[in-house]
């Protein structure tokens, strides 16, 4: 038998009955009259404008922006959204989300900020890119064709048209990603393809393999250009070309990690090694070539070292990590990859303006303080990310950002250089400030170790790939999930986001292709 | 023995002497020289208790000492890997993991007639004869013996509570009760104890389902969160069925195979 309830007391009555006749008020709250003053400042701290008055009924963001660019005096065409983050007058308290304008009044009060009609605000303005690519959600292609996992993906520069993998079946096929067509197979290899990598004007593609080689192809007819690079002495683990502006006389060159604890600078077309940099004392694991001359290391000795790329020595050591160094980024990496590939789309006719706007657009994107300056990232075994700033200037690090809780796996620099995302295998991603690596957000969501991540190009979503089979794609302004990718049916290896559109590739262990789009 | 926590209690509530950490530490220092003078010193049943013990010790510390060995040799042979792995997981001792399978499981399952295979097809059906023991009670016993006592292996959930004697009809014993099983991988080849979370099935009779005999040819449902299998859509793997190989009976021990 049930047991009744007893009868609601009189109280319980008497308020019921209230309910029931006051009418709730739905109206929302009014925006309180009145404006503050904002002074507007760059991310180096430069004031941008005159410091203005900003009624507070108008202060959404996107009106705020519009101003700004206004107060810039720059045409309706040239206008660029901006994101502001609001320093709070008299403490080092910085709100990263810009409220809407009813909560604009809460928010500053419930920080602390008395008479925010009195104060003056600074709002430091970053830019965003005036192009939004939006996230992809289904899957549109499975290809198969790879006969063993899929290593290593990387999309071509000159069009995300072209999708190029490594597989353990010692193949590395490019594939059409438009059409979900295979286009050429690149065999030649007799070991595993675990390194691809496109140059950065796209007519080139070279893979580092298993066999302790490294070939070069051509990916219009998928036929190899030269010999193999032979020299290493174990298996090649990362490839890095040269950045487009430092080519001499349009020759490339490509620096190629190994296990054997050496980086082999080659010359591609001739097929000679013109620099072997030899110093690390364990397995180098990842090779980047900064767009300042300087060719970074990352071993698993511990330190990452800065070689000159033009002779071949040794710069700079960096010590700080306890344990392996797993993965190395550049605040340039995505510009360095594109070169003069943008989202316009218009490629310069002749090899020097080619070459000027690579250049153009490296410096846009490293100055900083009116110097040019690459920042570098490293994940390492011991949980840590380390920032490094200039190394000519200290080989300290900026900031050691701690909070994962497992090994590090990836890292990589958002192409518009504000943020660091860090896979782990810890199950979670960490997105951190790249100005001053401080700690913005967690993305929790996986159930297996993260095994890379990837930005789109305007550093509003990033996508990360698992060990538990799927792909997510977070939004970078939220910070929250915005799209779940299952369909791999196991371990996802790569993945890679193209550098212009809205399209995704991944491969892992179950061998086929997976091409998302929006 | 204490019989509650009233010592984590106290150290919870007024912390530990201050020289406890010396003491500890010297304490464990001594440990070696009591040892050696009980073990040359005790008589009669307390020498045979205390050999005992250290033997027992002893199996645990070589057994310790050879997995330590084994770790060595691994790490020093440099072996390539039978399958292609990324650059980044090279390097690392990757446990194999359970994942191909689970892959492999669902492509099995895609084929019909695999939907509804299990390793024992047939099994040989238990009497109810045999399965139970009458229990008399009261003192009319040849009229009314309506209790039961399980006489095999049984699985008991762990929020299970015995009913009044008065209204118990079977009576599972607590010597015959198992929550582990050893679950076998067949296509992996790996045996792991994991914890029982239900019987599913018994062949033989409904109510040995509902009392949850374990018997061969079982169905049970295992927790299988440790072998860290995930679905496509990426969510962890929790329950799995799997089927008893053994009889738990003879053995004193459940053995069982995932289906897949």
């Amino acid at each position: 038998m049930a047991t009744i309830a007893p009868p609601p007391s009189k109280r319980q009555r008497r308020e019921v009955l209230e309910r029931s006749q006051v009418q709730a008020d739905v109206t929302p709250a009014p925006i309180e009259a009145g404006s503050f003053k904002a002074r507007f400042i760059d991310s180096d701290s430069n004031q941008l404008a005159e410091v203005v008055e900003i009624p507070l009924a108008d202060a959404s963001e996107k009106n705020v922006s519009l101003l700004l660019n206004t107060l810039l005096g720059r045409d309706k065409e040239e206008f660029t959204p901006y994101k502001f983050r609001i320093h709070l007058p008299g403490s080092d308290v910085i709100l990263d989300n810009y409220p809407s304008p009813s909560e604009f009044l809460a928010v500053l009060r419930s920080h602390g900020v008395a008479n925010p009609f009195e104060t003056t605000l600074t709002l430091s303005a970053e830019p965003q890119s005036v192009f939004r690519v939006q996230a992809v959600t289904r899957l549109s292609h499975k290809i198969s064709g790879h006969g063993q996992p899929i290593l290593a993906c990387q999309f071509s520069p000159k069009n995300s048209k072209w999708l190029a993998t490594g597989s353990g079946d010692c193949t590395a096929r490019i594939w059409d990603a438009d059409t979900g067509t295979p286009k050429c197979t690149l065999t030649g290899h007799t070991g595993w393809v675990l390194a691809v990598s496109w140059s950065p004007c796209g007519t080139w593609l070279a893979t580092g393999s298993y066999d302790k080689t490294v070939r070069i192809w051509d990916p219009e007819t998928g036929k190899p250009i030269g010999k193999a690079l032979t020299g290493h002495s174990k298996w090649v683990t990362g490839l890095a070309w040269e950045p487009y502006h430092m080519w001499q006389d349009g020759t490339p060159r490509l620096a190629s990690s190994s296990k054997d604890g050496t980086v082999r600078v080659w010359n591609p077309i001739v097929g000679r090694a013109e620099h072997v940099l030899s110093g690390h004392k364990g397995n180098v694991t990842c090779v980047r070539w900064g767009g300042i001359g300087l060719i970074y290391t990352a071993s698993q000795d511990k330190t990452i070292k800065c070689w000159n790329a033009a002779d071949g020595t040794l710069a700079h050591t960096l010590n700080g990590h306890a344990h392996w160094v797993n993965h190395l980024a550049t605040s340039s990496d995505f510009v360095l990859r594109t070169s003069y590939h943008d989202h316009t789309r218009n490629v310069p006719e002749t090899v020097e303006a080619k070459r000027a706007k690579a250049k153009e657009r490296f410096e846009k994107a490293a100055m900083r303080q009116g110097k040019v300056v690459e920042r570098l990232v490293s994940a390492s075994d011991d949980f840590t990310v380390y920032l490094w700033g200039d190394p000519s200037e200290s080989t300290k690090p900026l900031q050691r950002m701690v909070g994962h809780q497992k090994q590090i796996n990836h890292c990589s620099f958002s192409p518009d250089g504000n943020l660091i995302a860090s896979a782990s295998f810890d199950n979670h991603v960490k997105i951190w400030s790249a100005k001053d690596g401080r700690f913005l957000n967690s993305l929790r969501g996986h159930v297996a170790p993260v095994y890379q991540c990837a930005f789109s190009a305007d550093s509003r979503l990033l996508v990360s790939c698992s060990k538990d089979t799927t792909l997510k794609v977070w939004n970078m302004q939220t910070f929250k999930l915005a799209v779940d990718l299952p369909g791999h049916e196991d371990e996802v290896w790569a993945v890679d986001w193209s550098p212009t559109d809205s399209r995704v590739g991944s491969g892992g262990k179950d061998k086929a292709v997976r091409l998302w789009c929006r | 023995m204490p019989q509650n926590d009233y010592m984590t209690r106290f150290t919870r509530l007024h912390g530990r002497r201050l020289d406890h950490e010396e003491r500890s530490r010297k304490k464990e220092a001594r440990q070696a020289h009591k040892q050696s003078e009980d073990a040359q010193n005790l008589r009669g049943l307390r020498a045979k208790l205390n050999q005992q013990k250290r033997h027992k010790e002893k199996i645990q510390l070589r057994k310790q000492l050879k997995a330590h060995e084994e770790r060595d040799v691994k790490s020093a042979g440099e072996k390539d890997p039978s399958a292609p792995l990324p650059n980044y997981l090279l390097d690392r001792s990757n446990p194999s993991t359970a994942k191909a399978i689970s892959s492999s499981i669902k492509n099995k399952r895609k084929d019909a007639a695999a939907r509804f295979a299990v390793p024992l097809p047939k099994v040989k059906g238990i009497a109810e004869e045999e399965m139970f023991k009458v229990l008399q009670t009261g003192k009319k016993v040849n009229k009314k013996s309506w209790k039961r006592m399980v006489t095999k292996p049984t699985f008991v959930g762990p929020d299970f509570t015995r009913r009044p004697v008065k209204y118990e009809r079977f009576i599972r014993p607590m010597g015959l009760r198992y929550k582990k099983a050893h679950v076998t991988h067949p296509t992996l080849g790996v045996t792991v104890m994991l914890p029982i979370i239900a019987v599913k099935k018994n062949p033989s009779n409904p109510l040995y389902t509902q009392l949850g005999v374990l018997s061969k040819g079982t169905i049970l449902e295992i927790n299988v969160s440790d072998l860290g299998l995930t679905t496509t859509s990426g969510k962890v793997v929790w329950g799995r069925y799997a089927q008893v190989t053994n009889n738990p009976e003879n053995d004193g021990c459940v053995n069982c195979v995932l289906l897949v």
